[in-house]
């Protein structure tokens, strides 16, 4: 037949894509730009379901970019920008290899500069969608603005990145908004729900970082560039949506501060700011929230239940934003600050430190109204009698809890109970710690009291029972040597005679074992019919089932070793109080 | 200067009086350097200098009544040597030398002047040393070396040459006879005081000795001295220029008038920029401003808007969330024991589950930094450029739906349940089994070379009966009319009248075997037929086929006349059909393809079923044709059985899979039944049951339901119904053959273990 000679690689899967080092050529930019712009827009790799199509039979590993998506980069006015930026590196590094300092200068002034406003835009069309992907942004900021102002990085960047992040917190206290704290060794994790998006970030712990070297900063700065970018704008829509003023501004004391310190430097008012003492300023001075009721729609029943449950969640969650109001707390200087002032305040509570500490402290400690004193060390010397003295995980249970847990457990030097993740729902069939299963109970309703009670009595319990296993022990003893003498005697007896018809005993058979027996055979022959893919996907999902519950009885069993110890130990030094 | 220092300081380590070489290595790299200015006049200018300066310190310093002993030290040492040649030489070596003291002295000064120049110091005494005269009188590369006219060229390319160059005459300098071994070496060691300090020229093949004068100078150098022992480099310093003011100035040139005339050009210049200010051309740069500005991006957002580069946009995953483990005071279970811990520290930091180790902390304050935090924001970095992403669906699959819906086994009842009886008495393997038609009795034939009798409902043997070999293969004869079992032994067939149940029905089979009259001329047959005769006879032995190779298995036609033998190493006659009223046996394929595994007839239609290893082919035996080849789908058939109504056929084979072809359908299986773990041994079908039974190494019989419908549209149903254990693996083989109970739903298996079982 006629016709042309179909061509291999020039249809199909293999036109969509194109290679990361054709990509560079097509773009005219180095590895580094194109790493650059592929971050700034956001672009990936894709995989393609091909591969060797793709690689046009070869098997070398390659990234593979959509054509579209090196189509789009194209008319990118970014890649513009970088060339310049090239060509102002060059033209600065003759200058100064001629010395021409005037040149220099001129040149640095002209330095090509770029927005990346319009890429937000770009890639974030609404404004739910920036805040859906706003975890990345927060972390990274959050780890920027701990960073020395030395060396790795810009410091505008750094205190650009400080201030989006004093600004973000600044919001989340105003809108009440913060949903769940978790310190675990690595930061502290917060979960705040802002219009309706669960945003999670992570926060470390304020120590100066030992900077690794196999990381590239470069990338992380380049993100970074983004992200704040993202922030920023989030930020001022995020004040906007709740009339505060942006850039922020405190409330109380505006007009003195202007008045008294007109040329207040702006970054003691920036550290202010940051504490997060007060209040900010609105434009609309409104004082009372507007909460809208929701309205009640005659349901029926099936949506009934669920109305109820949404009802009750939300009264749950009205008094998670209110449940520190009316508490002073005043914090110690061996408590993390920042974070501890941040869920405060967050929850309605009035905060305070001592003014060495930092600024913005608004009573000292000898304030007779405060109520709880957030402490971290063993003892101390002077406690004042109407105030609570605990430890600051409290705080963060509370928060967590959603209620105020008792404090006896968190006073000072007392072990402190397991802090649990509060991002774990576990599902029927999960492992679930005891610790949560009280909390759960506490959530509920259920009394505390009644709980404590309950533990005791199941210490009671449980020696009773200790003591019933003695018996029991004693019991099976006794049932152990009988049966030993029923084997001697028997094996006398076949001694003696070599073959004997003994009467047959009648085997009860348990009826539901049985059944149960026949149904497990059944369906063990019922899988033996099955098809291959499907036996092998049955024999997956079992597979990992039967690792979850693997799983499960290891940590139920390690609790139960531990738990027996403590257990033993308490006994031993009962024991010994009582000698 | 650098290089020369750095070779001294690395000799500088061995005394240089104590051995030679060293010492020799060191001279000779000076002499080399001497030798070789011109060609070290590429470096730079210093290192000639300073080349030059030492070279000059190094000749200066010996005076003239040394040298002289030398040279005699020399001609007494060479005299014997001889020659004519040996004189002139030493002429010029010492003229030579005459003119190197003079160039070095020169140098010296030179040298010494320059040294002096660098402390910007001017030492009139030291140039007024210099000699006056011309200075570049002889100062030719030339001239440096005019003993050897060779040049400045490697001495190793003369080392195969009885001579080392040539004289200015252009006659070959010859190298001294080298007549010193190592003994002599030695004794010149230990008997000449100079010893150490002679060293071999190279370009003239003399030995030199050394003059006290260059000892000492080696050994300045060796110190990091100055070559001249009288150079003292702490001289008093002079300045060029004074530094006191004097009154007259150096120079008196009146000032140009251009430096007090105001520049015409400049004066243009800032005329034209005040113009341009003044125009409003120039402004002043504005400060810029680096803070960013922000204002609502999203004022006007579409809400339907999608990403604007492609539908497909799948968003960044979110991290995942902690658990209670990564808390820093979690509860006790979820810390690492010490064994898990340190399976933790084994693995791979990829492989591992958890990319922390959870720690418990007493108190809040006594929290670390954690130290991978930045590696962890960068690896997340990292995946955000440069993961490719991809929407995975989750099978979102209760595995109970997975398990196919097949009919309940009680609903397709009856079929073998448990185990009722065990016939034990053989002491090896039983091989095969074979069920009577009456369903009465029950024949096996083992590898301990018996075949026993036994009485199905009682489980006790009738009778056994030895024979000379193993027994492969049993086969009742399925007429009722014959009381007749088919064996193989060995390399023949036997036949035996087990002489059990009705004795009128066994003895008319004798008669009816006895009445056999020989035809008149007897046929080629390729076995050989007899007739069993004394105590064989009395044992029940009938008939003996005698055939030239092992015999694999036998099996029987329908109407009990005919027989197959199945003989795997006989070439082109594998198979061969035996009759027996006419006791005739023929070979029915010209050519067999593959090996042959088993042979069926078809129960009702003149079919003959072959398997081979891979296929099953399906002769008509009328027509004498091939009628059709099963593929079987697998690597080794073992086994065949054929549904009673003969258009199903199962295949075992020995990669543990069970092919059911239905032959309507199609030639290939229509469904391969993996159910077993190990290889397949034998397979059955029942008489009249939907039943088949698979026997398998893996020491099971599983019964299935197996219904085959008399209306062609419907395929047949096949359901696993019964899994019945019972025989012990031995020697890694579990259950051998199987056989159903042509009347009842029971079923018979042979085992490695030598027992029978019956399941009911």
């Amino acid at each position: 037949m006629g016709g042309l000679e179909k061509k291999k690689h020039e249809r199909g899967a293999a036109t969509n894509y194109i290679t990361r080092n054709k990509a560079r050529k097509k773009l005219q930019l180095s590895l580094a730009d194109f790493r650059r712009l592929c971050i700034l827009k956001g672009i990936y790799p894709h995989e393609p379901k091909h591969k060797k199509k793709v690689n046009k039979g070869s098997t070398a590993p390659r990234t593979f970019y959509l054509i579209k998506d090196i189509r789009f980069l194209l008319h990118e006015p970014i890649v513009n920008k970088f060339r310049d930026y090239k060509v102002f590196v060059r033209k600065l590094r003759k200058a100064y290899g001629k010395a021409e300092w005037g040149a220099v200068e001129k040149l640095k002034d002209n330095k090509p500069v770029y927005k990346l406003d319009h890429i937000v835009k770009e890639r974030y069309p609404t404004f739910i969608d920036a805040l859906r992907d706003l975890d990345d942004a927060l972390s990274m900021c959050f780890l920027f603005a701990t960073f020395p102002r030395t060396g790795r990085c810009h410091v505008q960047t750094i205190q650009l990145c400080r201030r989006l992040t004093v600004e973000f917190m600044n919001f989340t206290i105003a809108s009440r908004s913060l949903r769940k704290v978790f310190l675990s060794i690595k930061g502290i994790y917060y979960q705040a729900e802002i219009l309706g998006q669960l945003i999670t970030w992570i926060v470390p712990y304020s120590f100066a970082h030992d900077h690794p070297t196999d990381v590239d900063y470069r990338v992380m700065a380049t993100f970074t560039e983004f992200f704040t970018t993202l922030l920023g704008f989030v930020n001022f829509r995020l004040y906007q949506s709740l009339n505060l003023l942006y850039p922020p501004k405190l409330e109380s004391g505006l007009q003195q501060d202007d008045d008294e310190k007109y040329a207040m430097d702006s970054e003691s008012y920036m550290e202010k700011l940051a504490a997060l003492g007060s209040s900010l300023a609105r434009v609309v001075p409104s004082s009372e929230e507007d909460d809208v009721a929701l309205d009640e729609f005659p349901a029926d029943e099936e949506n009934a239940m669920l109305l109820e449950e949404k009802q009750k969640e939300q009264q749950m969650l009205e008094k998670q934003k209110k449940l520190f109001e009316g508490m002073k707390f005043f914090l110690n200087r061996e408590v993390p600050r920042e974070s501890l002032a941040f869920v405060i305040r967050c929850l309605g509570g009035e905060v305070s430190w001592d003014k060495s500490l930092c600024i913005g402290a608004s009573y000292p400690v000898t304030d007779e109204t405060i109520t709880h004193q957030i402490v971290d060390r063993p003892n101390l010397n002077k406690q004042l009698i109407n105030r609570y003295y605990v430890q600051p995980q409290w705080v963060f249970d509370c928060v967590n809890a959603k209620t105020l847990l008792p404090v006896e457990d968190y006073f000072l030097g007392v072990n402190l109970p397991p802090h649990l993740s509060p991002f774990v729902e576990e599902k029927d069939g999960d492992y679930v710690p005891p610790e949560k299963l009280k909390l759960l109970a506490i959530q509920r309703g259920e009394d505390t009291y009644e709980n404590q009670t309950e533990s005791e009595e199941d210490e009671q319990s449980a020696e009773e029972s200790e003591e019933e296993e003695d018996e029991d022990m004693d019991e099976t003893e006794k049932q152990d040597e009988e049966r030993l003498k029923n084997m001697e005697a028997e094996k006398v007896k076949n001694k003696q005679l070599n073959v004997k018809v003994t009467a047959g005993t009648v085997k009860v058979e348990n009826k539901t074992e049985v059944s149960q027996r026949e149904q497990a055979e059944e369906k063990r022959l019922a899988i033996m019919m099955m098809k291959k893919r499907e036996k092998y996907l049955y024999n997956k999902i079992m597979f990992g089932k039967k690792r979850k519950v693997r799983e499960k009885n290891k940590l139920a069993a390690k609790r139960k070793a531990h738990d027996d110890i403590l257990k033993a130990e308490k006994k031993k030094s009962k024991k010994i109080k009582s000698q | 200067m650098a290089a020369e220092s750095m070779s001294v300081s690395a000799n500088r380590s061995n005394p240089g009086g104590g051995t030679k070489r060293p010492l020799s290595d060191l001279q000779e790299k000076d002499q080399l350097s001497v030798f070789e200015n011109a060609a070290v006049d590429e470096d730079a200018g210093d290192l000639t200098d300073s080349e030059e300066s030492l070279f000059s310190g190094l000749e200066d310093s010996g005076s003239d009544s040394s040298d002289g002993d030398d040279e005699e030290e020399d001609e007494e040492g060479e005299d014997d040597d001889d020659s004519g040649v040996e004189e002139k030489d030493e002429k010029k070596f010492s003229k030579w030398d005459v003119k190197m003291r003079e160039v070095a002295r020169k140098k010296e000064g030179e040298s010494n002047g320059k040294l002096a120049g660098s402390d910007c110091s001017v030492r009139p005494e030291q140039t007024g040393l210099t000699p006056p005269g011309d200075e570049y009188e002889e100062d030719t590369s030339d001239e440096e070396d005019i003993r050897n006219t060779v040049g400045n060229i490697p001495m190793e390319w003369y080392q195969d040459y009885p001579h080392i160059g040539y004289d200015l005459d252009g006659k070959k300098i010859y190298k001294p006879i080298r007549n010193k071994d190592e003994l002599d070496e030695f004794l010149d060691k230990m008997e000449n005081p100079d010893y150490w300090r002679t060293i071999p020229d190279k370009m003239t093949g003399t030995e030199i000795r050394l003059t006290d004068e260059q000892i000492d100078l080696i050994h300045r150098i060796q110190k990091g001295q100055y070559g001249d022992a009288k150079f003292n480099p702490y001289e008093p310093s002079i300045d060029f220029f004074t530094h006191e003011t004097m009154i007259h100035p150096v120079t008196n040139h009146p000032a140009h008038k251009r430096s007090f005339i105001p520049s015409l050009v400049e004066k243009d210049k800032v005329s034209k920029l005040v113009n341009a200010i003044k125009q409003g051309w120039i402004k002043p740069r504005k400060p810029r401003d680096d803070t960013p500005h922000y204002y609502d991006l999203w004022a006007k957002e579409d809400p339907n808007a999608i990403l604007g580069r492609h539908k497909m946009h799948v968003p960044a995953p979110k991290m995942k969330l902690p658990g209670h483990e990564e808390s820093y005071n979690p509860p006790p279970e979820y810390l690492l024991t010490e064994e898990e811990r340190l399976a933790w520290e084994q693995q791979e930091p990829e492989e591992r589950k958890l990319n922390f180790l959870p720690q418990k902390f007493t108190s809040l304050r006594a929290v670390p930094a954690f130290s991978r935090f930045i590696h962890e924001r960068f690896e997340r970095c990292l995946d955000l450029y440069l993961c490719p992403r991809q929407r995975k669906m989750r099978v979102n699959v209760d595995p109970e739906d997975l398990i196919p819906k097949l009919p309940k086994p009680k609903d397709l009842q009856p079929f073998p349940t448990t185990q009722a009886l065990v016939y034990t008495g053989h002491t090896n393997l039983v091989r095969c089994i074979s069920v009577s038609p009456s369903g009465q009795w029950l024949a096996s034939g083992s590898d301990d070379c018996t075949i026993k009798f036994w009485e199905v409902s009682t489980g006790r043997c009738m009778r056994t009966i030895e024979v000379e070999g193993i027994v492969r293969s049993i086969a009742w004869n399925p007429n009722p009319v014959y009381c007749l079992v088919a064996l193989t032994v060995d390399r023949s067939v036997v036949l035996v009248n087990p002489c059990l149940g009705d004795k009128l029905l066994y003895n008319t089979t004798d008669q009816l075997i006895a009445s056999f009259v020989k035809p008149e001329e007897e046929p080629v047959q390729p076995v050989e037929w007899s007739a069993a005769e004394g105590d064989s006879f009395d044992n029940g032995l009938r008939l003996i086929i005698k055939h030239n190779k092992m015999v694999k298995q036998v099996t029987w036609h329908g109407k009990g006349d005919y027989l197959a033998t199945v003989i795997p190493d006989n070439g082109n006659a594998q198979v061969l059909i035996h009759q027996l009223s006419k006791r005739r046996s023929q070979n029915p394929f010209r050519k067999n393809k593959g090996m042959v595994q088993c042979v069926l007839f078809h129960p009702i239609r003149p079919f003959f079923f072959v398997a081979t290893q891979r296929y099953v082919r399906v002769y008509n035996l009328l027509k004498q044709e091939l009628t059709k080849k099963l593929m079987a789908n697998c690597k080794w058939v073992s086994s065949m059985a054929i549904h009673p109504a003969g258009d199903n056929v199962i295949c075992g084979s020995y990669d543990s899979r069970l092919a059911w072809f239905d032959m309507d359908l199609s030639t290939k299986p229509y469904k391969v039944l993996r159910h077993h773990k190990r290889a397949l041994r034998g397979v059955a079908f029942h008489k009249h049951y939907p039943l088949f039974a698979s026997a398998s190494d893996d020491g099971t019989v599983i019964v299935c339901h197996g219904m085959v419908y008399s209306d062609l549209l419907q395929n047949p149903l096949i359901v696993p119904v019964k899994l019945l254990k019972g025989h012990e693996i031995t020697r890694d083989l579990g259950v051998l053959d199987v056989t159903f109970h042509p009347t009842q739903p029971w079923l018979f298996s042979s085992g490695a273990d030598g027992t029978i079982r019956l399941y009911t």
